[in-house]
């Protein structure tokens, strides 16, 4: 077996607030292996965008990361500043969400990729140009975008853009964090299938971050669902939909209605209640308060990962080997 | 930018011109005062005298025979005689025109570029010990009304101390010439440009670091942060760039009250400059020299107003198409 390109151990992550710490990311393992697409599913302060940023050390300063971060082998947690710098965007890359907010409003698009490029590979500076609009004609944008602003360009454009921006150098680990969560559907399915395609062909391993898993199993080969900063349920992605182990991923699933189903369409079933607080989670299990099948004991099991099926694993009580 | 945008601006300038032109007649009208009177300070003239002056000031005319008058005139950059002087309003103003531009002008240019830097450093080393001191340091001074920050320092350094001196622009009858006479001047112009700048600076200040902060707070840094740049980089290219953007419209905005701004100090230190004819011709009461001053100083912030609304399209493209 090859060695994963990003192999996360026992990651914790921890803000500063006001209030005490409080723990976004709990004690979570995530392999990527090289050319594979993983996805990263669960709600809204599930953690999922703290593990991105976690990833490339992009957290705030005073955030307490813990546990390990290899990529290759090296450890991005103990990497020394210069080192960092060097790996960030040259070898992993991000697409953000909310490409509005994430794009200098007051630069034009051909600066800001260029700019990527010209640090790490010390370009010249036609080369460069010459760089940027090959990269936007690959994300399907003429080439002359590049003197557009930002504001310029439709959300869909904009997405392009930032894709562009993270294929600059091309990087072996692309972090895709909610990359269409802000696009209406017709262009959500167009980045989608240029994600798929730039992935195919480019031979990137890929971690895709959403809260809609129905995205996920068409692009992902394994998916990991995270509910309240941990990892619930993890498996080959086929699985995981058909077949899923543990009731948060049941729900999330059935949160979307099957196209052509209509009980599923006029019914759209739930969850009820809030995700916890992450700076005051329930005992025990932190999915009981809401678990349709919860057990008398959930609320003080230490539940772990269980393997629930041939190739995947689960936090539930009703898969724990007895 | 284009011209429409321009001539829109350009053309909302000269309305608000037009509208201060006709205003200032009337608002020196509605204070009823006998300039004749005033300018003999109750010493006994003859009838005949009396009405030769007010013939010669055009004061036996009807209001709006005044005004036509004044229109016409005023076209025609004439703004009357001084009653004080008999002197053309125009020569009295041209003469102390320079002194209070060389004055005030120093030391806005002083306390921006001071005030942004100070702003920087507090915003970037926010909530250490160095933040504490510029932002407390320069939140005093600000707080300071203007006449009293200059007493204090005159007293200091020019009474107790004497290592400057009390007012004037040269010592007197000194003649001195060529480089003496720059060090005179240079003498004089200290303690009265050190007062007004430190009460500019903590604006500047203040607003440099709260603008800083939000804009370390956007997702556009993070990006520049991803994409392998160096912390000085970030700050430097994507952070201070955008954040200067409202001290553009501070900044341009206290250059159109160059001209005015400093009636206090300039009366404190006796600096003969446009301030310190306005305090005399408000005593007097000296209603041509004040028209004339007053239509200067709103003339001076129409045009500062419209450098912004340029600059600021200039600088940030959202606005051109808004």
């Amino acid at each position: 077996m090859t060695q994963p390109l990003l192999d996360v151990r026992n990651l914790s992550v921890s803000y500063r607030t006001k209030s005490g710490p409080v723990t976004a990311v709990r004690d979570i393992d995530l392999q990527v292996n090289p050319g594979e697409t993983v996805g990263l599913a669960g709600e809204s302060g599930c953690g999922k965008s703290t593990m991105a940023n976690a990833i490339l050390r992009l957290l705030p300063p005073g955030t307490r990361v813990e546990g390990e971060i290899f990529f290759d082998g090296e450890d991005v947690l103990t990497m020394k500043p210069g080192r960092l710098r060097a790996v960030r965007w040259a070898e992993m890359a991000v697409v953000f969400q909310g490409a509005l907010h994430t794009l200098n409003p007051v630069q034009r698009i051909g600066r800001q990729i260029g700019e990527a490029i010209e640090l790490h590979e010390n370009t010249s500076q036609s080369e460069t140009r010459k760089r940027v609009g090959a990269l936007l004609e690959q994300v399907g944008l003429p080439a002359g975008r590049a003197n557009d602003y930002p504001h310029q360009l439709s959300g869909g454009q904009r997405q392009r853009v930032m894709i562009a921006m993270a294929l600059a150098c091309s990087p072996r680990l692309l972090i895709a964090d909610e990359p269409t969560t802000a696009l209406d559907v017709m262009v959500q399915a167009q980045v989608l299938d240029l994600l798929e395609e730039l992935q195919r062909d480019l031979g990137l391993a890929m971690i895709f971050i959403t809260h809609d898993l129905s995205v996920l199993t068409s692009v992902c080969e394994r998916l990991a669902v995270m509910y309240a900063g941990r990892i619930v349920e993890e498996g080959p992605s086929a699985t995981v939909f058909s077949r899923p182990a543990h009731p948060y991923t049941r729900a999330l699933i059935r949160a979307f209605p099957t196209i052509g189903d209509t009980a599923s369409r006029m019914a759209p079933s739930g969850l009820a209640g809030d995700p916890p607080d992450p700076a005051d989670l329930p005992s025990g299990c932190s999915f009981h308060p809401r678990c349709p099948v919860m057990h008398e004991e959930c609320p003080h099991l230490d539940v772990e990962l269980w393997p629930a099926g041939p190739d995947s694993r689960a936090a539930c009580i009703e898969v724990r080997p007895t | 930018m284009t011209f429409r945008f321009v001539s829109r601006k350009v053309l909302g300038s000269l309305a608000t011109l037009l509208f201060v032109v006709c205003f200032n007649f009337f608002l020196f009208r509605v204070v009823e005062s006998d300039p004749v009177s005033a300018l003999f300070r109750g010493r006994n003239i003859s009838q005949q005298q009396r009405q030769q002056l007010q013939h010669d000031f055009g004061l036996d005319k009807s209001k709006p025979e005044q005004f036509v008058r004044y229109l016409n005139q005023t076209a025609h950059l004439n703004f009357g005689f001084s009653f004080e002087t008999r002197q053309p309003v125009t020569s009295e103003i041209s003469a102390r025109i320079g002194r209070t531009i060389t004055l005030v002008g120093i030391s806005t240019l002083l306390s921006t570029t001071i005030g942004i830097w100070l702003g920087i450093i507090a915003a970037w080393r926010r909530n250490t010990p160095t933040d504490y001191v510029v932002t407390s340091t320069t939140m005093a001074f600000y707080a300071m009304p203007d006449f009293w920050l200059g007493l204090l320092l005159l007293a200091a350094f020019a009474e107790s101390f004497r290592w400057f001196p009390t007012g004037g622009i040269v010592n007197v009858g000194s003649g001195a010439t060529g480089l003496s006479h720059l060090v005179d001047e240079a003498k004089h112009l200290f303690l009265p440009g050190l007062t007004l700048t430190l009460a500019y600076l903590g604006e500047y200040t203040l607003i440099m670091r709260s603008s800083l902060l939000d804009t370390m707070g956007e997702d556009y840094l993070t990006l520049a942060r991803a994409k392998g740049l160096r912390d000085a980089t970030v700050r430097r290219r994507h952070a201070v760039p955008n954040a200067l953007l409202p001290i553009v419209t501070l900044a341009a905005v206290n250059f159109g009250f160059v001209l005015s701004g400093a009636i206090a100090v300039e009366s404190i230190y006796s600096w003969p400059g446009l301030g310190l004819a306005t305090y005399n011709a408000i005593r007097a009461p000296d209603l041509p020299m004040l028209q004339g001053l007053f239509l200067l100083f709103s003339a001076a912030v129409i045009v500062a107003n419209l450098a912004v609304d340029l600059l600021y399209a200039y600088l940030d493209p959202r606005v051109r198409t808004a």
